[in-house]
């Protein structure tokens, strides 16, 4: 099993020029804590279907979780370019790591900042941020994924407490997550966020087993059964669908980085591995066939590593659209697991082996297509941005 | 405890190295750069050791332009308390030995350290020449370091064992692989470097005592060439007639 990390990054168009010396520190110092850490570890991990835990502490020492949060609540204060470059040095390694700092950092972390008050900033952000404390994000239910709107988890005014019930799936986090952030319909029917608590009388977490994809990672269900939650759990400063959904377009554009470092790993393993491997008397690399794939990868890594820089600009200035960022989410998950796929027939009957870390993102990455906005959804939130016209209701 | 670290930049080990100016300069476009590892991983993390154990203050040094500062954020940010950058051109040995001593010598430092030579030319020859200039006891290629009041016990690895040594400070050291571990910096104090002092010191007028006629790459590797085991004349043959090594 690979435990050794070879990797080199790939700056076609020197984008580094367009980063700043801090934005540089940040990632290298990811990629540098990354190789040591979990590279080693991460194969097995995978292998076994287990969550590496004790990354945890560490992941908060780089500044994967909430980056973007203001110092005074625990966070990093950064821009989204820092948090998309430590997105994509995550998701170098593995989809599953980058996934829990995703969830921690823009399901969790981001709408208790942007729709809670100021006790439940100072309640939750802090140890949230340094991963003493692990979060996850309720709103996909077994019949209501693409259309969440749907939902019918839902919770009861009782005077002291809302009574919770419902139940939700393919929660990241959820099998260890000390907190849920919980999308649910008030008796109005009116979508509020809840933030539920572990050890609450009526909830739990089972974990979802036999998964192909993301096996580093845990995923569960969370199950609400009459779950009294206090009244001041509820987030007060946004409801309705918006809310939720403006957590998934944080989320989804640190997809878009992330999905760039995994087709790093895929085309910087394929490269040299083409160099290496001989056929005919001669590296494979040497043949027109191996070019060409190598050529194409290169090529749609750059474009993505271009479109999403620029994306990061625009959410700098908080002009980045949904509509813009499920492009670039689409089409970087796509470009990752094409590469993948690509990098995979380079590597011969090696590739399928946890020597190389292809195969692992491979299918992890049929996981990130699908989440966060299937891969056809974002083709409609794009055809109504075009349109005017919703497809999907 | 008062410590100084001299760090240098160095090309990234992924470089792929070439010349200008009819091979007498290093072609530094599109260069990475990094804190060089000796500098970096020993001499900086032991000092930042033995202040947190001891007390005191961790100040780098660097000799060179500002294109230097983003190796000495990254010294800020894995915990020193602030930065010295002498604004010369490094040239030779010399010049830059001597630019450290016109600094450090009002300055009271503990203990100097630096690595044991940079990864890119590999001289070695700084801090012994730092130590000479301000007539201090200098300690090279030291792999442990401890200290105990005044007196700093260290470990060098030599042929076929390891000598100890004993020294009273104010000295200089040069730090050899395995005097501390590498430390990766975290967020805490990649912001915290954001306001830490760093001070652009003017050059003092030297000259370098050397100069360089010309580099060139090292020879690209040979194939490999098998012999039959059951063939040792081949093998002689083959290292006296081709290889001339016999």
């Amino acid at each position: 099993m690979a435990t050794s990390d070879r990797f080199q990054a790939h700056d076609f168009y020197l984008m580094d020029e367009l980063l700043s010396e801090e934005h540089r520190l940040i990632r290298e110092s990811a990629r540098a804590w990354i190789k040591k850490d979990v590279s080693p570890i991460i194969e097995d991990y995978a292998q076994r279907a287990e969550f590496p835990k004790q990354i945890l502490p560490g992941l908060g020492e780089i500044g994967a979780f909430g980056p973007y949060i203001p110092t005074e609540y625990g966070g990093s204060g950064l821009d989204n370019i820092a948090y998309g470059l430590i997105m994509q040095e995550l998701e170098r390694c593995d989809s599953g790591v980058r996934s829990t700092a995703s969830v921690q950092s823009s399901l969790v972390m981001y709408p208790i900042w942007k729709y809670g008050n100021e006790e439940q900033r100072q309640k939750y952000l802090p140890k949230l941020a340094t991963g003493e404390m692990m979060g996850c994000f309720g709103l996909t239910e077994p019949d209501y994924g693409s259309n969440p709107g749907g939902m019918i988890t839902n919770f009861k005014d009782e005077g002291d407490y809302y009574l919770l019930n419902g139940a939700k799936m393919w929660i990241s986090n959820s099998p260890f997550a000390d907190i849920a952030v919980v999308w649910a319909k008030n008796e109005a029917g009116r979508i509020h966020g809840l933030i539920v608590e572990r050890g609450m009388e009526g909830f739990s977490t089972p974990e979802t087993h036999g998964k192909w994809s993301l096996r580093a990672s845990a995923t569960g269900e969370l199950v609400f059964d009459n779950v009294k939650v206090p009244k001041a759990n509820l987030l007060p400063n946004k409801s309705g669908l918006g809310a939720p959904l403006g957590c998934l377009d944080s989320a989804r554009y640190g997809i878009a980085w992330g999905a760039i470092g995994a087709a790093m790993d895929c085309y910087d393993s394929a490269v040299r591995y083409s160099k290496e491997r001989i056929q005919f008397d001669k590296p494979i690399g040497a043949f027109q066939l191996i070019q060409k794939k190598l050529a194409e990868m290169l090529t749609e890594i750059t474009k993505a590593q271009m479109l999403t820089w620029r994306l990061g600009v625009l959410k700098n200035e908080g002009r980045a659209t949904t509509a813009q960022i499920s492009m670039a989410k689409r089409n970087n998950v796509e470009m990752a697991l094409n590469i993948a796929r690509e990098a995979r027939q380079i590597h011969g009957g090696m590739g399928i082996t946890g020597e190389y870390p292809i195969m692992r993102h491979m299918m992890n990455l049929e996981s990130v297509v699908t989440y966060e906005g299937t891969h056809d959804i974002h083709l409609l939130i794009l055809g109504f941005d075009i349109t005017g016209i919703p497809a999907f209701k | 405890m008062k410590i100084l670290v001299l760090i240098s930049k160095a090309p990234d080990t992924t470089t792929k190295i070439s010349f200008t100016d009819g091979d007498t300069k290093f072609n530094d476009q599109g260069v990475q750069f990094v804190v060089n590892p000796y500098d970096e991983w020993y001499a900086l993390v032991r000092a930042l050791e033995l202040k947190e154990a001891n007390g005191g203050s961790v100040t780098i040094l660097t000799v060179g332009d500002a294109t230097n500062d983003p190796v000495i954020r990254k010294a800020l940010a894995i915990g020193a308390d602030g930065a010295v950058r002498i604004d010369a051109q490094p040239d030779d040995a010399y010049q830059v030995a001597y630019q450290i001593a016109e600094y450090a010598k009002d300055q009271n430092y503990d203990l100097i350290l630096g690595g044991k030579e940079t990864i890119d030319y590999n001289g070695g020859q700084v801090p012994g020449m730092v130590a000479s200039l301000l007539n201090l006891p200098f300690v090279s290629n030291a792999s442990k370091l401890d200290m105990s009041g005044n007196t700093a016990t260290m470990e060098r690895d030599i042929q076929g064992g390891v000598e100890l040594v004993e020294v009273d400070t104010p000295f200089v050291l040069s730090a050899a692989k395995g005097m501390a571990e590498q430390r990766i910096p975290n967020m805490r104090g990649i912001m915290a470097a954001r306001s830490k002092p760093l001070q652009v010191v003017p050059a003092a007028a030297v000259d370098g005592l050397t100069s360089v006629s010309s580099y060139e790459l090292p020879p690209a590797k040979a194939e490999v060439r098998i012999v039959d085991a059951d063939n040792p004349e081949e093998l002689i043959d083959l290292l006296h007639n081709e290889a001339k090594m016999i």
